[in-house]
This record gives structure tokens, sequence and C-alpha cells, in this order.
């Protein structure tokens, strides 16, 4: 029985180890790699639209949603969004190989899949790209889909080569029900403070560039627009996190004996609350709006992977959970 | 508004600009006060303020403090003897009772204080205030929508004034059904009667909702002050304090059986409930099929009897995650270890010690360092000092090295032991750590630098020491576990302040606060209705919530609305 379960065990694990990261790598990364060429030919053929006065290109790009302008330039006669479509479909394949990894990991240890660095980093970026996909219902945020592939990618492919651990049980430590709302939380409000660093990063190109922009800039909405769409996002993020924080103090309470102790996760967790509330109290200050408050959610979101990454590494703490010696 | 929110505020109408050249009045000293108080309570000083707390907390995470971590703090003043001074007297050892950490949030919290009183007095006056005045036009606001003019044309018969009459029971009609339509839709409205320039009567309706906007944000906002006043008391009348309990035995909570206790500075002992926790079994469970993970501890539990005065005897268990709730106050279990029971027999072959001896655990696999003072043994007091390896690693397969311990559990229990003879400095009435055998005045017998080697004892063994000083057996070994004991009067009050925080934070956030109009208007191609709105503080989904009521109320009316 006990063969049998390790077997089990083992064999899930290597089923969610080759579905999850390697599929994903791949798939994230020609999505990425798909959305790039996207933009970079979008450049490319918009040039090149405007030298032909091409009659007919002329009102496809006229007529095309923000961002759609990806004519491929070797095939004027392509649909526009051809590569955006491409990059969409690939973004929601890698998402599917993705999650179902992380569900596999989570079958694998029989626990949910955010229990140490490696695994919280799959769940995580699947977060983060699920919230982009779901925003898509809502608004179109299609634009920072290289941000957010790029820095999945970017996050897998770190938490694969550094993070990687073998499933063991959780320590006594983790054993409770908060370890599934407090974690989950946290890592909800993490995927709209992405969304919104990466909106706020576009409303500074919009706002910073003048005369001469990149053409894909003049494609997408204003910075006003993109402001209002990141204050909305970090909003609810906002929300997310408090709740994290106060989930978390109650976590600690049952666990350490305290519901706060200055420990230094707590310490950053508490910072970037404050970063966050100082952005929406920037976005009611006179003087504040614009520029300065999308470099406040810009900060934050550092924050976040700064709490995430050198602060589990390199720091002392209690949270001492990353798995890693 | 203006006078509820500080002058900065985004709401706020915007600051005139001083004519150049005018000289700017003479501050007297309660004009100064009003200047600070003003500068404090503003927009900027609180967003300044906020990112200071945010980058004053920093160092505090970079260099130990004591509060969490106090070995911590005695390393990084032994490694960095000069640098450690320097930051002792910038306090960056206790940052988060530092006096430049309280001084900013004290002045944000002044500064949020300052903020909530006013609003909050605007608040409960707006309230009670019916929603304000049409505006005279309406076409500049938001979501500004009108229906396609309907030309009126009287009953035959009537004359003018009958006609005029009709047109303003038809407006009144109309405007009727859209505070209907608005009242339905949670808004207070109130109806307006204009008289206009050159005669007639303009009818409207002013609404306005998501008073819950303002009453979350201001919950939110003094629950904070709340929850720092809670967290202040709870400091000052809370306190800790750490018990080292081998199973079987039991502790009795007063002060002088704790093993360290920090109160808080209203503290005074008769709060204690003199209540026992009995350690009767302590369980562990380690990972033994995962080979990831072999000898991971999976589960601890321990199994106590309490003794509450007044509430009698139970039996309770504690885990890691699921402390025991007695008498007020909280039992943690924050660690366990292995205590030996030594049993050492002095020259004269009378015992001079047998009792279990907690052994601090060093590592992973519980290879454990402690000390046994036997201050009763004759003719000279026996000193101690060792490691206990509860699975100690056979020398084929770890070498010849120092010994370890390859598994937390109790697979080969090993105990090494160097023995002192000496004063052991238990009788100068100085307080001695139990844990720490001070070896600078005694003499090694047993050990490395004497000539007899080191004690090694299997469970049961005996060991004859050295020049007939006597014998020391290792008996058996138990568990022990540290147990962590908290009372936090205030405990509750945080977490319902909190809960407030988040209640204030949704309805704060996410509840549109906005006024709409609809106003009857009579113009020269007939009459047509009129919708607009006004956000007030951020309201992305206003017009289309203007539209809505527009369409929803030119449908009723049967009217068409024009593009």
């Amino acid at each position: 029985m006990a063969m049998y379960a390790l077997a089990f065990i083992a064999f899930t694990f290597d089923l969610a180890r080759r579905a999850a990261p390697a599929a994903e790598v791949q798939t994230v990364s020609a999505a990425a790699r798909a959305r790039r060429e996207g933009a970079a030919t979008s450049a490319l053929s918009a040039d090149g639209a405007t030298q032909a006065g091409g009659g007919s290109t002329a009102v496809l790009e006229a007529t095309a949603p923000p961002v759609n302008t990806g004519l491929g330039h070797n095939d004027p006669a392509a649909k526009p969004s051809k590569w955006l479509r491409v990059a969409m479909a690939l973004t929601v394949i890698a998402w599917l190989l993705h999650a179902g990894g992380t569900v596999f990991r989570g079958i694998a240890a029989n626990r949910v899949p955010w229990a140490n660095m490696f695994e919280f980093s799959l769940t995580a970026t699947a977060i983060i790209v699920l919230v982009f996909l779901l925003v898509q219902f809502w608004q179109d945020v299609k634009f920072i889909g290289a941000f957010v592939t790029g820095f999945a990618l970017l996050f897998l492919g770190i938490a694969t080569t550094n993070f990687y651990v073998d499933v063991v049980p959780l320590p006594p430590a983790l054993q409770s029900a908060w370890l599934v709302i407090h974690v989950f939380v946290a890592s909800l409000g993490t995927g709209f403070f992405a969304l919104g660093a990466a909106i706020s990063v576009t409303q500074l190109l919009q706002a910073s560039i003048g005369g001469r922009r990149p053409r894909f800039l003049s494609t997408i909405p204003d910075a006003e627009r993109l402001e209002n769409l990141a204050y909305r996002l970090i909003v609810i993020g906002f929300v997310f996190w408090t709740f994290t924080l106060i989930a978390g103090a109650i976590w600690a309470e049952h666990a350490w004996g305290r519901y706060w102790g200055w420990d230094t996760k707590e310490v950053w967790t508490f910072i970037i609350w404050v970063i966050f509330a100082g952005y929406i109290h920037a976005r009611a200050t006179r003087g504040w709006r614009g520029s300065r408050s999308a470099w406040l959610a810009i900060i934050g979101f550092a924050a976040v992977i700064f709490n995430f990454t050198i602060v589990n590494l390199f720091f002392k703490g209690l949270h001492a959970y990353s798995g890693l010696m | 508004m203006a006078s509820s929110r500080p002058s900065d505020h985004f709401d706020s109408p915007a600051p005139e600009k001083p004519a150049e050249g005018v000289a700017q009045p003479k501050l007297g000293l309660v004009g100064y006060l009003r200047f600070f108080w003003r500068q404090l309570t503003s927009m900027r000083t609180a967003l300044f303020l906020l990112l200071l707390l945010a980058f004053a907390a920093v160092p505090g995470s970079l260099v130990p403090q004591r509060s969490s971590d106090p070995n911590g703090v005695i390393q990084y003043t032994r490694d960095n003897p000069d640098l450690a001074k320097v930051l002792d007297f910038l306090q960056v050892f206790d940052t988060y009772s530092s006096i430049w950490f309280s001084a900013i949030y004290l002045l944000l919290f002044v500064s949020l204080i300052g903020c909530i009183i006013p609003r909050t007095k605007h608040h409960l006056e707006s309230l009670r205030t019916p929603p304000p005045k049409t505006p005279a036009r309406l076409g500049r606001l938001a979501g500004f929508t009108t229906t396609v003019p309907e030309d009126f044309t009287p009953t035959d018969g009537m004359n003018t004034a009958q006609a005029a009459g009709s047109i303003l029971d038809a407006n009144r009609d109309a405007i009727d059904s859209a505070q209907r339509i608005l009242k339905r839709s949670g808004y207070r409205t109130r109806l307006f009667e204009t008289p206009v320039r050159g005669g007639g009567t303009e009818i409207s309706v002013s609404a306005e909702r998501g008073y819950l906007r303002e009453t979350g944000n201001l919950i939110f906002h003094i629950s904070l002050v709340g929850m720092l006043v809670a967290v202040g008391f709870g400091t000052g009348f809370a306190y800790n304090g750490q018990k080292v309990i081998v199973e079987g035995q039991a502790f009795t909570n007063t002060l002088s059986n704790y093993d360290s206790f920090s109160p808080g500075r209203f503290f005074s002992d008769e709060v204690l409930v003199p209540y026992t926790i009995g350690v009767d079994k302590f369980t562990t469970e380690y990972e033994e099929d995962n080979t990831n993970a072999y000898g991971t501890p999976i589960d601890y539990t321990v199994d106590v009897s309490t003794d509450t005065p007044g509430e009698g005897t139970a039996t309770d268990t504690i885990k890691v995650n699921h402390p025991l709730r007695i008498a007020g106050s909280s039992a943690y279990l924050l660690g366990n270890g292995y205590a030996p029971t030594v049993t050492v027999r002095d020259g004269d072959g009378n015992i001079a010690f047998s009792q279990p001896v907690a052994f601090l655990p060093q590592d992973a696999n519980l290879t454990s360092v402690g000390v046994i003072k036997v201050p009763d043994a004759l003719p000279e007091q026996l000193g101690l000092q060792g490691f206990f390896y509860p699975t100690v690693c056979s020398t084929d397969v770890c070498g010849d090295g120092a010994l370890t311990s390859v598994h937390p559990d109790l697979l080969d229990p090993t105990l090494t032991l160097n023995v002192y003879t000496g004063d052991l400095g238990l009788d100068a009435g100085v307080p001695t750590s139990a844990y720490v055998l001070n070896t600078d005045d005694l003499t090694q017998v047993a050990g490395r630098e004497a000539d007899v080697a080191g004690l090694l004892l299997k469970l049961g063994d005996t060991i004859e020491l050295p020049d007939g000083l006597g014998s020391v057996t290792f008996d058996s070994v138990d568990r022990f576990v540290s147990l962590d004991i908290h009372h936090d009067p205030t405990q509750l009050w945080v977490l319902a302040f909190a809960i407030l925080i988040l209640g204030g934070l949704l309805t704060g956030l996410f509840v549109p606060r906005r006024r709409v109009w609809v106003k009857a208007v009579t113009g020269p191609d007939g009459i047509h209705i009129e919708y607009a709105g006004l956000a007030r503080g951020e309201d992305p989904t206003l017009e289309s919530a203007v539209s809505d009521i527009a369409r929803k109320h030119s449908a009723q009316l049967g009217l068409k609305l024009s593009k």
C-alpha cells in the first residue's frame, strides 16, 4: 500500500512535471515570441502601409480595434490581428497546460499546490495569466499581453531552474485552512497588481513620448484611460491584499501565538499595503495624478516581486517555507 | 465638499492663485497654528507620511529586530560591533518602537484624525440634507442625454392658461415617474419647480445615491485609528511567557514557573489565573514513505490535561495550528525536543541527580545540546555538558568525525557527555542559565582535554567516572514541549476593527457616489427631458448608469432618445 502510494505520488508527480513546466515554457515562449513578432510586424507594416498608401489597408487599419494592426509584412492580404489572435490562442493553450500542470502538482502532493516557492510561482503565474485572460471579457487589454506572457515565462523559467523542489509533505505549521485562503488571495492580489503595473508602464510610455511616438502606441488607449483602468485593477488588488494581511494575521495568531510580530515577510506585506494605500491617495491628490501615481503602482508591484523573491530567499524570518536550503 | 475634504483633494475646487505683488497678511500665533494644522491635514502631507512610513519600515527588515529575533541582534552586534553601535543609537534594532518610526505613524494618525473629524461632521450633515438644487444647465455634465422634443398639442378649446397648466401637468407626471425610477434604484430624491425667465415653470428631480461610499470610507479610516488604539492597549496589558515541559510533568501558571516572561507595561501578576497544564503525551509523526522527505515531521500532537480554578479538569490537545485556549490566554506549541533522564551517583554511591533534562535541538534531525548540573555531588560539584542524538549516525557510514543525528525519531538514541568538576557557581545567588555551563573555573575530567575520553552512553548504559567520582547512567528519554503562553486582551477588538476596515474598504471603494438629474424642459419645438449625472469620487460607470435611467424612463413615457 505504501509502495503503491509512493509510486502513485512519483508517477503523477512526474506527469505534473512533464505537463507543466516543460510544455508551458515552450508554449508560453512561443506565445511570447509570437506576441513580440506581432508587435514588431505591426510597427513595420504600419509604416509600410503609410508609405504604400494602399487604400484597402488604410481602411482596414482605421476600422481595426486597438492593437489589431498586426499585418504580416510578407503577406499584406492577411487579415488584421492575425498575430494577435495566434498569440491569444497560444496564451490560452499555454494557460490550460499551465493550470493542468499546477492541478496535477496539487494532486501529486495531495494538497493545494502553493506550499513552497516553486509551487507558489506555478500558481501565482497561472493566476496572473488567468486574470489577464478574464479581464479581456471586460476590457480589451491585449496590448499588455507581451508583458504578461513575458513575465509568466520569466518567472516559470526561474521557478523551474532555481526553485524546483520535489513533492514533500506539509510541515505542521502549514497544516491549516488558512494556507488555502491566505496564499490564494495573496496570489490573486498579485495578479491584479501585476496587470495594474503593466498598464501603468504603458501609461507612462504614452504620457512621456511626445512627438515621434512608435506606431504601436497610437493603437492603444491614451494615458488617461490607461490610468483609470490601472486604478480599477489595483483597487481590486488592494482589497485582496488587505484581506491577505488580515487572514495572515489570524493565521499567525493560530500558529505563532501573535497576530503581528514584524517578521520580515509581515514587514514587506505591510510596506506593499502602505505603498498601494499611497497610490490610492495619490489618485485623489491634486498634482499627483497621472505619471506620479503610475510610478507608485510600478514601485508597489516591484515591492511585491521583491517580497516574493529576495525576502523569501535572503531574509531571515518565520515565512521560511521556500523549500530551498 | 470644500470644507470637509483637504483643500488639495482632487474633488475640491482648485485653489485661487494669489495675485502677484500682494503682501501676505501677517500670521499671528493662531494663524500659524491654523497654517500648520492645514498643512498636516492636507492630502499631500498624508501621502508623504504614508510613503515615508513604507520607507521607514524597510530597515527593520534588513537588520534583525530585538522583538522578533533577539539572538540575531546579539550575533549582528558580535559580527559588526562598530556598525551595531551606530544602529543601536539610531534604534534600528527596535525599528518599530523607535522614536522616529513612532513619530511618523503618530503624525500620520493625527493627520488622519484631522481629516476624519470634519469629514464625519460634514457627512452626518449631508445624510440629513436632501439632494441639492438641479443645475440650470445640464448640458455640460456627465452622460448628458435628451429625448427628442415632442410637440405638446393642447386639447381643443383650451385657453392659454389652461394649455400652460396641462403642459405643467404633463411635465409633472414625467418627472414623477423619473423620481419613482430613481427611488427604486436607491437614490434619494427631491423635486424642484423653478420659475423660468420668460414665464413657465421648469420641473426637475435631483437625486443622489451612494452615501454608503463616504460612510465606508470613514469607517475604514476610523477603524484604522481604532485598531491602533486597540493594539496600543493590547501591548500594554498583554504578556507572554515560555515554558519547557517534559512529558509527564505539569506547569502551573504563576510568574515564577515560567522559563522566560515578557509582560506589557501595565501587567500585574494578579491577572495570571493559576491553572495547571499537564503534558500527558507528546506524539510525533515523521514521513516514512516519501523518499524526498524522509524523516520530515508531519504532525506534532500534545495531549494535555488541564485544571482551571472554577472550571475543573479537562483534557485537550495542542497542535501547531491549534493552540489551547485556557482562562483568557492561549498556549501554543512552538518547539519540542528530547529530555534524557540521567542518574548521577557521586563518589559515595549516593544518587546526586536523577531527572529528565531538556536538551535543545540544533538541527532538523534533533541533534541536541544540553547541560546537567549536579551541585549535590560529593566531594566536588559535577557539571556535564554534551550532545544527544536520537538516531546517531554509525561510524561506518559517517566516518570517525563528529557524531551527528540522521533521523529525528528515537532509532538509536545516544548521549555523549564531557564531565567537569569544580564550583558550578550556583551558590553565588547570581541567576544563571540552565542551558549554559560556564567551564572557565571547572576542570575537565572526561573529554578531549582530559586523560579520559568523553562518555558515550546508549540507552541503559552506566559509565564509571574517573578518579572514583561516581557514575553516570542514561536511564530513559522523554519528549519535552516548549509552550508559549500568551494573553492579549484586545486581540478580538483588533480583529473586529480589521473586519470593519475590510468592510469599509469594500464599500468605500466600490459603491459609486453620484448625483443624477432629470429635468423636463419646454422649448420652442416642444417638451423634452434632459438627463445628466455628476460623479463624486471615482465612478467609472456613471455614464452608463445615466444612460440606463434615460433609456428606462424614456421607454416608460414612450419618448425617443436623441442621438
